[in-house]
């Protein structure tokens, strides 16, 4: 994070310097200049071509192959019957509800569980004692295959939209925690000696040093932790669940309706793209924000 | 002399435990400086300079002894004298002015108090138009100066310096010497001044506090008697060249007889 945050700044020390450069050169380098951008904007078109044409050919491979039998329909389905599925499904089914509720315990679950982890990496530097007699349990929860707790917590917390947030919230509580302690770890000695030097108490050399020290290793969590609390939200309505579009892809699969099926994964992909642009804006933000500079 | 000191440290002396064994790190240290007075510290790596700064300053508890400002015991009590580390310390999601309120805001002056008193003090020593850079924005000087800042507008009449020049480049050096010199100037502050160069403490000192080996303690106190305000010139005088020459001799020697001038 810091890296990134010093590479954009020495980036936009030189480009400040340019137009002087530009003009003084003008005469002699304008031909060259101008062949690197018109390079430049050939890459940028080819590499627009060429994608296009991937996934024409993908797509269009996987319908005509379905058409002409070399694949078998029934399995594979094929992109236009997957279309006009969802297309059913979104006016006149329930795959709109079905993607709120999704969306809604996977949100739910990633901030409680991002927000209670990371207060919980930061409450280790309170106390060396409480830290290290903490230490091996958060090992062994972060070993522990969380999603393996599903059906125990179907039986605790029922089969409504409560088990799903709270399968999420345990997928990313134990990285955000691990994230957040690592922080506090790393925090320069002699910058709680300078605070104690000037007369800090130990709750101000916390939300002053220790809390804006560790936020970088807390957002990198972020990423990780979107992924993590879908995945949580899915496996939970696979097991037991009247919504979401886990549920939607076991039902279709029970009653072998594959193109309801591909709809499904297709939703969850498109989701999960959103969510983590969504997290990579809140990074950004929350760097902004903070003014973390590299240190 | 008779004049009271504003800063006394009397028997102090400090044992840690490493790996079961005790290693003596100062030994019946004795040093007194006057208000208002420049005082240097000087002496080989590792005689304890840093421990006694740490113990003066409340953050270690001393094994032996006693400190006293104006007469009263400040052992363990941190923050009672402003003390600037050999690092800048500077917090690098903070703005320059942020960092140097620090200690206004820890003890709880409003910002707006806090930034009133701070910018006059930036503009007038060097750091105008630098209120909201980021620290890794500016040069090791520049840092140093907000450092020093940081530790000025924490408002102690004592200023416990550590080596804070050690990093620069001997140019910078020379004109942060004299920066401080006139901030000295200014605010009357008693100064203690750690630091490894010797034409420094001469420079910059009334009183020079030489430090034997490891166990540290006082092997001589040198009045440095050139007038104020100093200058560069200062530095090639033959008045200059002898007190350097005294200082060297006593700091290779090492058991070079105590010279007491009070």
């Amino acid at each position: 994070m810091a890296a990134i945050n010093q590479e954009t700044c020495c980036a936009a020390r030189p480009a400040k310097r340019k137009p002087a450069e530009q003009a003084n050169e003008k005469t002699t380098r304008s031909l060259e200049a101008y062949d690197g951008e018109f390079q430049e904007k050939r890459r940028k078109r080819h590499v627009l071509t060429g994608r296009i044409l991937v996934a024409v050919f993908l797509f269009g491979g996987w319908e005509l192959f379905t058409r002409i039998g070399w694949m078998d329909s029934y399995y594979w389905s094929c992109p236009s019957r997957i279309l006009s599925t969802a297309w059913v499904q979104l006016t006149r089914g329930t795959l709109l509800r079905d993607i709120a509720y999704t969306s809604g315990s996977t949100v739910i679950g990633f901030i409680t569980g991002t927000l209670t982890g990371a207060l919980l990496g930061l409450s280790f530097w309170w106390s060396k004692t409480y830290a290290r007699i903490s230490e091996p349990f958060i090992i062994i929860l972060n070993a522990l295959p969380k999603l393996a707790l599903g059906p125990v917590l179907v039986i605790l917390f029922g089969i409504g939209f409560f088990s799903k947030a709270v399968l999420a919230f345990l997928m990313t509580v134990v990285t955000s925690a691990i994230s957040a302690y690592g922080g506090v770890k790393s925090v320069d000695p002699a910058l709680e000696t300078l605070m104690v030097s000037l007369g800090a108490k130990r709750r101000q050399v916390f939300s002053k040093v220790v809390v804006p020290w560790s936020m970088p290793w807390i957002i990198s969590s972020l990423r990780i932790n979107i992924a993590l609390a879908l995945a949580g939200s899915i496996v939970g309505e696979f097991i037991s669940s009247e919504q979401g579009v886990g549920r939607m892809i076991i039902y279709a699969g029970t009653i072998l309706d594959i193109n309801l099926v591909w709809v499904g994964v297709f939703v969850l992909s498109i989701l999960s793209m959103l969510m983590y642009w969504g997290v990579l804006l809140l990074e950004k933000w929350l760097s902004k924000r903070l003014a973390i500079i590299s240190s | 002399m008779s004049k009271p000191c504003k800063i006394e440290v009397t028997g102090v002396s400090k044992i840690f435990r490493r790996n079961g064994k005790d290693v003596e790190a100062l030994a019946q240290t004795n040093l007194a400086v006057q208000e208002g007075h420049f005082a240097c510290i000087i002496g080989p790596s590792g005689c304890g300079k840093s421990t006694l700064f740490n113990i003066i300053a409340g953050l270690l508890p001393p094994t032996t002894g006693d400190v006293t400002i104006d007469g009263k015991s400040i052992v363990c009590k941190a923050g009672t004298v402003g003390y600037m580390l050999q690092k800048d310390l500077l917090l690098p999601w903070r703005t320059i002015l942020d960092n140097i309120i620090l200690g206004l805001e820890i003890r709880g002056v409003p910002r707006s108090q806090a930034v009133e008193r701070a910018l006059p003090l930036m503009e007038k020593y060097g750091l105008k138009g630098f209120d909201s850079h980021y620290p890794n924005e500016l040069s090791g000087g520049m840092r140093q100066r907000a450092a020093l800042l940081r530790t000025l507008l924490y408002d102690r009449d004592i200023m416990l310096l550590d080596e804070p020049f050690g990093a620069l480049d001997a140019q910078t050096r020379l004109s942060m010497q004299n920066w401080l010199l006139e901030i000295w100037r200014d605010f009357g502050k008693t100064i203690l001044f750690v630091t490894h160069d010797i034409d420094e403490a001469v420079y910059l000192s009334d009183d020079v506090f030489v430090f034997s080996p490891r166990p540290g303690h006082v092997q001589a106190k040198i009045h440095v008697p050139i007038e104020r305000p100093r200058q560069s010139e200062d530095l090639t005088t033959p008045r200059f060249m002898e007190l350097k020459h005294h200082l060297l001799e006593l700091l290779s020697a090492g058991q070079a007889p105590a010279e007491e001038i009070c």
